[in-house]
């Protein structure tokens, strides 16, 4: 057996042996092998996507939060602001209310005062006058027997009337 | 992953370098067994490349070791088709006696061939046509060892995959799943193209794990290794012819239009005289015989340097003891040198002839260029 001069019978037995090696192996190592990390690939292929999803998802998630709660925060803001202005309002309100009706009831105790003021004098007038007929009745009545003196009196009477 | 495929290596070339040992006494046995044959030669000499030679070729019994006078081998079957009877004689190698004896008309020559002799002599018989020999010699033993060891490791590896197939690998599967994603894609998918590399990947495989597991089978110096498989030129031949059928038989009209009105050629190298599609044709030829040549005279060449820095110690050792077990430290050191090469070979030898058969697969399904 030359080292270089092939032999049939080594040939033969090579080819019966390589072909069962290759068909044995090919149904029943070589294709399940290959499906095997098809699939495995595929799987891991969809797995790393669902995690990308899902990160995905979760930072919308957050975002949406973060606007919530910003969008809160701007109407409690705006619920405060607006409280406080009707505070102020309110309070505003009362303060002229209250100064107004405070004019009001000075301005009608005023005109009570005057109107009272008003009514006393005329009534004192009125006292004065009647206090003064009735002088001067008496007077008169006494005086009339003296004309002189009725004269005098009169005038003397007459004279301190005009003085009020 | 890598660093496991490393690890096993490691283990590989320490059961290399122990086994130098061994081989050491086989050599050394080995040219006592030569001295007797030579008994006329006046000086103890040692025969390297006879012994050499004696390694690497294929025999019709597996040795193991030889201490003292006896020879301890493995007989193994020997299968004739007798030419001249028309009928097939089977029995074992030992029936020859290492060549001693003749058995049933035959007898075996210095060179491991089977030849016919006259009756009841050792004289070969001139009349007799030769047999044609089917017998299950070393290298076929090998095959056969290669085959049987693919099988349980894939078969093992295939089971895992279907029970658990979107598990990451485990044990032997993580050991062989870089291989296989590495045939499968750089050598699949890159030379043959995505839409139609998957029809061929089953017989990639295939070539490329014969290779690499014969070749690593081949670097085991001692049974059940040490068969010189993939640097047999028979063996070799046999792959070169499934790389030439399966790609010849895979051609498209585009890669057969190729070849016989190469386009882009002038005319007149096609007619009268058909020089480009005769060149076209060699070229379906030689691709296949050039990974033939590559891949058995790379697997040989790393068993004979090997088998070369052995036997440097006992041709030392023979003019002198003292030099012997000097030559030892630097032929001990250099083999296992080489011995980490040939892992090294050994695969890229698997890839290489792997790599240029799905190149060519590649060149015969692709569409027009």
């Amino acid at each position: 057996m030359g080292l270089v001069t092939p032999g049939l019978g080594l040939i033969v037995w090579m080819t019966i042996a390589f072909l069962i090696v290759f068909f044995v192996l090919a149904k029943y190592a070589w294709k399940p092998i290959m499906r095997a990390l098809k699939q495995r690939e595929q799987s891991i292929d969809e797995a790393l996507h669902e995690a990308e999803k899902a990160r995905e998802e979760m930072k919308n998630l957050k975002a949406g939060n973060e606007e919530l709660l910003k969008k809160a925060k701007e109407e409690r803001e705006e619920i405060l602001k607006e409280a406080r202005k009707m505070s102020d309002k309110i309070v505003e309100e009362a303060k002229s209310n209250a100064e107004g009706e405070a004019n009001r009831i000075m301005e009608e105790a005023k005109e009570r005062i005057h109107y009272e003021r008003m009514s006393a004098v005329t009534e004192l007038k009125n006292e004065v006058a009647n206090l003064s007929i009735e002088i001067a009745e008496k007077v008169l009545k006494q005086e009339l027997s003296d004309t002189d003196k009725h004269q005098e009196l009169i005038k003397e009477q007459l004279e301190k009337v005009r003085f009020n | 992953m890598l660093l496991r495929f490393n690890k096993t290596g490691l283990y590989i070339s320490i059961i290399g370098i122990l086994m130098f040992f061994l081989s050491m006494e086989t050599v050394h046995a080995e040219s006592g067994e030569s001295e007797n044959h030579q008994e006329q030669s006046k000086e103890k000499s040692v025969d390297a490349g006879n012994i050499i030679l004696g390694h690497v070729q294929d025999f019709h019994e597996w040795h193991i070791a030889t201490i003292g006078e006896t020879h301890i081998t493995i007989p193994l079957p020997i299968i004739l088709y007798d030419k001249d009877q028309s009928k097939l004689i089977a029995f074992m190698s030992s029936k020859f006696h290492h060549g001693h004896e003749s058995y049933k008309g035959f007898k075996l020559t210095d060179k491991s061939n089977i030849v016919p002799v006259k009756p009841g002599t050792m004289e070969v018989d001139n009349t007799r046509q030769k047999p044609i020999d089917f017998s299950i010699t070393k290298t076929v033993a090998g095959i056969f060892i290669t085959v049987i060891l693919m099988l349980l490791v894939f078969m093992t590896v295939a089971k895992r995959y279907k029970q658990n197939p979107d598990r990451a690998p485990k044990g032997l599967q993580s050991l062989m799943e870089p291989l296989i994603l590495f045939v499968q894609n750089d050598i699949g998918k890159n030379s043959i193209g995505e839409q139609k590399y998957e029809r061929f990947m089953p017989f990639l495989f295939t070539m490329f794990f014969f290779i690499f597991f014969a070749n690593l089978i081949g670097l085991i110096p001692f049974f059940p290794g040490g068969a010189n498989i993939t640097g047999n030129i028979s063996v070799t031949l046999t792959l070169a012819l499934f790389t030439f059928l399966v790609t010849n038989f895979s051609g498209n009209k585009y890669y057969w239009k190729h070849v016989f009105n190469t386009p882009g050629v002038p005319w007149w190298l096609k007619f009268p005289l058909p020089l480009m599609p005769i060149v076209e044709l060699l070229g379906l030829i030689t691709k296949p015989f050039v990974l033939m040549v590559r891949l058995f005279a790379n697997i040989l060449a790393g068993h004979i340097i090997i088998l070369g820095f052995i036997s440097l110690i006992f041709i030392f050792g023979v003019t002198n003891a003292i030099a012997g077990y000097g030559v030892s430290l630097f032929s001990v050191a250099f083999s296992v040198f080489i011995n980490f090469l040939e892992l090294l070979v050994a695969f890229i030898q698997a890839y290489v002839f792997t790599l240029l058969t799905a190149l060519y697969l590649g060149d015969a399904v692709q569409e027009s260029h």
